[in-house]
């Protein structure tokens, strides 16, 4: 073993290293550089850290081979955590951060700390490349013919120009409208909701008496059919749009409705569809009669037609207006009479 | 008797007697606890009496001499035992100061206070009753049912996991990982504050219970992944890592940067 394979090892200055041009800067030796001690202890921890990773690797496979993955324990500030998760994650984690730290420390420590210049090619090509590249442009257009021949050079612009609007119109059949069905303005501005469609409490479909709402109530609703539309469509588009809250407020306590007598008895029925950007949004007030939505801070005043009092968003919330049928229970007496959710382009 | 009085200064005797003491103390309380909820539920005379008195000193300089409300407290009238357990054993009531929202604290009153206060309003006009034992048992609802009812019902202001959140102008929906099973029954019958009623004829008591086990089994869980960093979602999970992280990797950087002596 030559001194230049090992330069540290024997506490020598550093070799030259062949044609790398040393930089400008003055060298300091290092601990490890002048004393051999210094240099077999930095090898020993570089060793000991390669080594603590090859025991945590082994310690992942055991983790997780021997560890039941339904065991928690408890650790200080992670709290109750599973045993194996963090084994794992653990062993993986600090392994492979010591193969990294020991070879940062295997560099700092042993390997040359010359500063050296690095050679490199100038960026631009030379001129006679440049020339002929240049040269070699200018006879093809001379020899095309493309500003000579005026017909041709308007005519290829023109087939250029109309090549992707074959493509913008392909874009159109991404929405299925076989001849008859309902077009995607149509779609987005109607919902399930029809005269006489009762209304049902969400996720347990019960009918709503007006007397089983009491004032100060908020009832989450949907339609009577939507389980089966729901079925039928294979998609939740149908209870995303026609989601309503009820809410029951003193009948002298609204403000404004968007039509006459669409309440039933102070009982409310507003889009829970957020006119902003779609959240669904519940966070009825009771005492203030604001509806809040969580995602961008829009409010709405239900005891005012749902006017927008703060936020984004810039459309009131539609209100659904509501009656009961002949055994008492509650119903919408029409469709949402604009489109609920958020704006879109054929929206009027 | 013979076989006792021979043995009674074996060495056994001492500690068989002080085993047979703690059974039968654990029995009797046992037996007294479970009476207590029905005793306090009924709202005898004396209670409503006490409780007059109660209100009289504590609560009528704000919700009036004859609970009908001033221009600083909303009337009593009606709003039942349900609320005024509520708000009084959890210390919302009564105000430390006003502000946006009554303050869950050290409740001011002893719960035979909070009970004979609940009697006497409950005496003024026929509101929700506190929950009975048999309606806060929780012991056989659908966990899952419940986290269904919990998104639809709750989820918007409680938050998916009951971390509360925030609603208009300083008021808050309460982090619900401390509520008790009859704090949270009382508040769907009652709609404390801000909160809306969830009437049993819309949300019946079986569901009520299921939402109940659901935000219990919620406080029970544990975090399989480790810092559960308020179970706020991606928003606070992606903040500490960032900060976290890009100070891990620049003490990194500033290491490998350090020239070796």
């Amino acid at each position: 073993m030559s001194d230049l394979a090992h330069p540290t090892e024997h506490g020598t200055s550093p070799a030259p290293l062949g044609h790398s041009p040393v930089a400008d800067i003055p060298h300091r030796p290092r601990v490890t550089d002048t004393d051999p001690k210094a240099a077999r202890r930095a090898e020993r921890q570089v060793a000991f850290m390669f080594v603590l990773a090859m025991l945590l690797f082994i310690a992942f496979v055991a983790s997780f081979v021997l560890i039941d993955p339904q065991a928690v324990v408890y650790i200080p500030v992670f709290g109750t955590v599973g045993a194996m998760n963090i084994a794992l994650g653990a062993c993986l984690g600090a392994g492979a951060f010591l193969i990294g730290a020991g070879a940062i420390q295997w560099a700092k420590k042993l390997m040359p700390d010359v500063e050296v210049v690095q050679e490199r090619h100038t960026m631009p090509s030379d001129p006679a490349a440049t020339a002929e590249a240049a040269a070699n442009y200018a006879r093809g257009r001379d020899e095309s013919g493309f500003a000579r021949y005026k017909l041709i050079r308007r005519t290829l612009i023109g087939a250029m120009a109309l090549f992707p609007i074959p493509i913008i119109v392909l874009l159109r059949d991404l929405w299925p409208t076989p001849p008859g069905s309902p077009s995607p303005d149509q779609i987005l501005s109607t919902t399930l909701w029809k005269k006489g469609e009762r209304i049902v409490t969400d996720a347990t479909y019960q009918p709503i008496r007006a007397a089983d709402i009491p004032v100060g109530g908020l009832v989450s609703a949907a339609p009577a059919d939507l389980m089966e539309v729901q079925e039928a469509e294979h998609n939740l588009n149908a209870r995303g749009k026609a989601a309503i809250i009820l809410v029951r407020m003193d009948p002298t306590e609204i403000r404004s409705q968007q039509g006459d007598g669409w309440d039933y008895q102070g009982i409310l029925a507003y889009s829970k569809i957020c006119t902003h950007v779609g959240c669904p949004i519940a966070l009825y007030e009771r005492r203030t009669h604001h509806l809040l939505c969580p995602c961008h801070q829009s409010t709405f005043d239900l005891a005012d037609s749902g006017h927008v009092v703060f936020g984004p968003a810039a459309r009131r919330m539609p209100q659904l207006p509501i009656g009961v049928d002949e055994e008492g229970f509650l119903m919408a007496m029409s469709d949402f009479q604009e489109p609920i959710g958020p704006s879109f382009w054929e929206r009027s | 008797m013979k076989f006792l009085a021979a043995r009674r200064r074996h060495p056994l005797v001492a500690a068989t007697l002080l085993i047979l003491a703690l059974g039968a103390t654990g029995a009797i309380y046992a037996a007294v606890a479970t009476v207590q909820p029905a005793v306090a539920a009924v709202g005898t005379q004396t209670q409503v009496e006490e409780g007059k008195q109660l209100y009289l000193q504590g609560c009528s300089s704000c919700h009036g001499l004859q609970s009908q409300g001033t221009a600083t407290g909303p009337t009593l009238i009606g709003v039942g035992a349900a609320s005024v357990d509520f708000q009084v054993s959890s210390g919302r009531m009564p105000l430390a100061a006003p502000g946006a929202q009554a303050v869950a604290k050290t409740p001011s009153y002893t719960e035979e206070e909070t009970a004979a206060l609940a009697a006497y309003i409950a005496s003024l006009s026929p509101g929700p009753a506190i929950p009975t034992a048999e309606q806060l048992d929780f012991a056989d609802a659908d966990v899952a049912e419940g986290g269904v009812l919990y998104r639809v019902n709750c989820a918007q202001c409680h938050q998916a996991a009951g971390q509360g959140g925030a609603l208009t102008q300083g008021k808050y929906a309460p982090n619900l990982m401390e509520a008790t099973p009859k704090e949270m029954y009382e508040a769907m019958i009652t709609g404390p504050q801000s909160m809306p009623v969830f009437a049993d004829s819309t949300l019946p008591v079986e569901d009520k219970q299921a939402i109940i086990g659901y935000i219990t089994a919620l406080q029970e869980a544990s975090s399989p992944g480790g810092l559960s960093l308020g179970r706020l979602g991606p928003v606070t999970e992606g903040l500490f890592v960032w900060t976290a992280a890009a100070a891990a990797l620049v003490g990194a950087a500033v290491w490998i940067g350090i020239k070796a002596r």
